[in-house]
């Protein structure tokens, strides 16, 4: 019998530690033949601690369980789920990049070959760099940090860029609120980052790569450590890349707790040792990157992706989705809702859908007001865009953006001013520093909608002045994006900054 | 007030300097293994870090003050974040953070007179789907209410007033 208990960080916040511990005393207690083992999350976080029992070729799920629910669980006394797989949240999606994540012992490569793992690698091994990259152009990958640029073309550059070293960094800063995608990767299924990442270095000719991720992060980086280890003992990287004769390494860097570390060029200086200030382009990374060198800086999700777009072909990926979004997105469903949780999907679902049916509404009942999707400088919609299908350019066209798919629901009792405000503040806490409209552009918006807060009219075509000038005057999209919150919420929610709500509310 | 370093540390900050100095980029690593050590980056380190990275006193404090993680004064003896960002937001953290801190009679940024526990701000733990979040020193708490975070906090020897 083996008994999963996830080692994912949520599923620790909630309780699964304990429930791993008082199993391991139980199982010793009644001279069971059970093996704990500690997997990644299957990603539906309302059910974690989610413990699956697998015997006689049957692997049920249970949950949430808490330690004290230990007892009756081994005693038969609690209703299974069934299988994950018959969950309708799970047997919605469609798992490509976290296919396995969840399933396996994220620190056993044998259990990870089992199930896939390193069949991309080795066919990559087998391929020109020319063909690598073409299979990625194929696909149809664009970055899934936020920006969307396609990851063949960015492989290209560096690929022809002559350099004694070269890099690919993988930026695993992921700061934005509602997301976690990269973290439950990291802590799931870290060989497939490490198989991903050593794609990328076979397509670019580069020999070294690094995982710069956050310090709030510190289970996500020890098990990256951990599965790098594993992976240089096995000759999966090092000097001779499963035997093909071409070398490729990595580390994990951490960051400090600076947002703006997310930013690529920031992220490179913070790398170097140097403030985390961001970097006028061009020239771009892909020409003179970390430490001057060409270097391939990509999302953990796209790097992810790649093993399982070479194992399966990168006609398969590209089959999913809709218009030039191709593939799926591992939509991360957060903030007031029933069922939070991973959501892997081709791109193409309505945001309504999403909210409405995959999250089952909110967690408190009332009715929804507003979803925030990409993280602190995405827009807030209103329920009136539910229609709009998730792909880059139909968020777009809603004057939104996907980023890197966190949804952040809000029931009625948001305050969509407060919110605005908030943006502003965040702005202002993480600028670099190196623009003004951002640095100190940010601060004023505070103040304008304090006055906006206190029933002063005016000062609502001065913070759409002052998003303008963020807009147009900022370097990166920190200061460039953060009039996307600000200027949705008041523009779906004008009740809300108009002075006789502002001034009632004040006068009760 | 900073402690005037003794032989040991002295040693400590070589030893911890020539551990990293292989690497590229190696100053936020060994930043980091100094305030792993000493709880705060020592006034100590800065003049051996400079001679070390070829940089000048100003580029590294540069470096140490554009960084949130970075200390040069000691926190309390433990360390309670409490996450801000919109999904705790969108579950109530902000009132929650607002609560904590009033019965700790802090502001953020700030250590209780017994020096027990520091309260400091975080934009999100990831713990995005069961917000709110808070961590206790690495000790992570999803749907955070006063009560999970209070036990945690007594665990520590923490004592809160109602
Ligand atoms: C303020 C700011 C924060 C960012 N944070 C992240 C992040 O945490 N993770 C990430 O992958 N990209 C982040 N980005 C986007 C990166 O600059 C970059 O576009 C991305 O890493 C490229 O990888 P991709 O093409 O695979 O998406 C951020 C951008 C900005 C302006
Ligand atoms: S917009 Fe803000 S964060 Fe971005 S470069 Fe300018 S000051 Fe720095
Ligand atoms: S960092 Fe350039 S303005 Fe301060
Ligand atoms: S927003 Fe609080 S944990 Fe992500």
């Amino acid at each position: 019998m083996k008994i999963y208990v996830p080692m994912d960080s949520a599923a620790k916040a909630l309780g699964a530690d304990e429930v791993a511990a008082k199993l391991t005393q139980e199982i010793a207690a009644r001279g069971l033949e059970a093996e704990i083992v500690r997997n990644g999350t299957r990603g539906m976080i309302w059910l974690e601690p989610l413990v699956e029992i697998e015997k006689d070729g049957e692997r049920l799920a249970y949950g949430p369980i808490s330690e004290d629910d230990v007892t009756a669980l081994l005693d038969g006394q609690i209703d299974t789920l069934g299988k994950v797989e018959d969950i309708p949240f799970f047997a919605r999606q469609t798992r490509l990049t976290f296919e396995r994540c969840g399933v396996i012992d994220p620190l056993s490569l044998a259990d990870y070959e089992a199930h896939g793992g390193l069949e991309g690698l080795k066919r990559a091994i087998g391929m020109s760099q020319d063909a690598i990259i073409d299979e990625v152009k194929t696909s149809g990958l664009r970055g899934r940090g936020g920006a969307g640029f396609p990851t063949g073309i960015k492989w290209d550059t560096v690929r022809l860029a002559h350099a004694p070293q070269k890099y690919i960094v993988c930026n695993a800063d992921e700061g934005d609120s509602g997301t976690f995608a990269d973290r439950m990767i990291m802590e799931g299924d870290p060989f497939t980052l490490i198989e991903g990442m050593t794609i990328a270095g076979l397509g670019c000719g580069a020999t070294k790569g690094y995982v710069y991720t956050r310090s709030e992060y510190p289970d996500a980086v020890a098990v990256m450590q951990q599965a790098i280890e594993i992976a240089r003992a096995a000759g999966v990287l090092g000097p001779n890349v499963l035997g093909c004769g071409r070398a490729f390494d990595m580390e994990v860097r951490v960051g400090a707790g600076a947002y703006v570390c997310g930013e690529e060029t920031s992220l490179l200086n913070s790398l170097e040792g140097k403030r985390g200030v961001v970097r006028a382009k061009p020239p771009l990374p892909a020409l003179e990157g970390f430490l001057g060198r060409p270097t391939v800086v990509n999302n953990v999700i796209s790097l992810a992706t790649v093993p399982v777009i070479f194992a399966k072909g990168a006609e398969h990926y590209a089959n999913f989705g809709l218009g030039r979004s191709k593939g799926t997105m591992p939509i991360q469903i957060a903030g007031n809702v029933k069922f939070g949780g991973l959501f892997e999907t081709a791109f193409g679902m309505p945001l309504g859908t999403l909210v409405n049916e995959v999250a089952g509404g909110t967690a408190s009942g009332r009715p929804v007001k507003a979803v925030q999707v990409g993280g602190p400088l995405g827009a807030y919609l209103h329920t009136d865009q539910f229609d709009t299908p998730f792909g880059y350019e139909e968020f777009d066209g809603q004057k939104a953006l996907i980023g890197h798919a966190g949804i952040v629901v809000f029931d009625d009792t948001a305050d969509m001013l407060s919110m605005a405000r908030f943006a502003m503040e965040f702005c202002a806490v993480e600028s670099c520093g190196k623009c003004t409209p951002c640095r100190i552009g940010a601060v004023r918006g505070v103040e304008t909608l304090d006055r906006i807060k206190e029933g002063d009219a005016s000062a609502i075509p001065l913070l759409e002045d002052l998003c303008e000038v963020m807009t147009d005057g900022s370097l990166c999209a920190l200061g460039g994006f953060t009039p996307y919150p600000v200027l949705s919420a008041l523009r779906h929610f004008p009740e809300e900054f108009a002075p006789n709500t502002a001034q009632k509310e004040a006068a009760e | 007030m900073t402690p005037a370093s003794s032989p040991q540390d002295d040693g400590a900050i070589a030893e911890i300097i020539s551990a990293h100095a292989h690497l590229e980029g190696p100053l936020l690593p060994m930043l980091h293994a100094l305030q792993e050590e000493f709880g705060v980056i020592p006034e100590a380190a800065h003049a051996p870090l400079c001679k070390a990275l070829t940089i000048t006193r100003a580029e590294l404090k540069g470096v140490i003050s554009f960084y949130h993680d970075f200390r040069e004064k000691p926190a309390g003896k433990h360390v309670l974040k409490i996450c801000r960002a919109e999904a705790c937001q969108s579950m109530g953290g902000t009132a929650l953070a607002e609560r904590l801190l009033a019965k700790l009679g802090l502001d953020w940024h700030g250590t209780t007179p017994d020096g027990k526990v520091t309260v400091e701000p975080v934009y999100c733990l990831g713990l995005c789907a069961c917000a709110p979040a808070a961590m206790l020193d690495e000790k992570l708490i999803a749907r955070a209410d006063d009560a999970r975070v209070e036990k945690a906090l007594s665990a520590k020897n923490i004592g809160v007033s109602a």
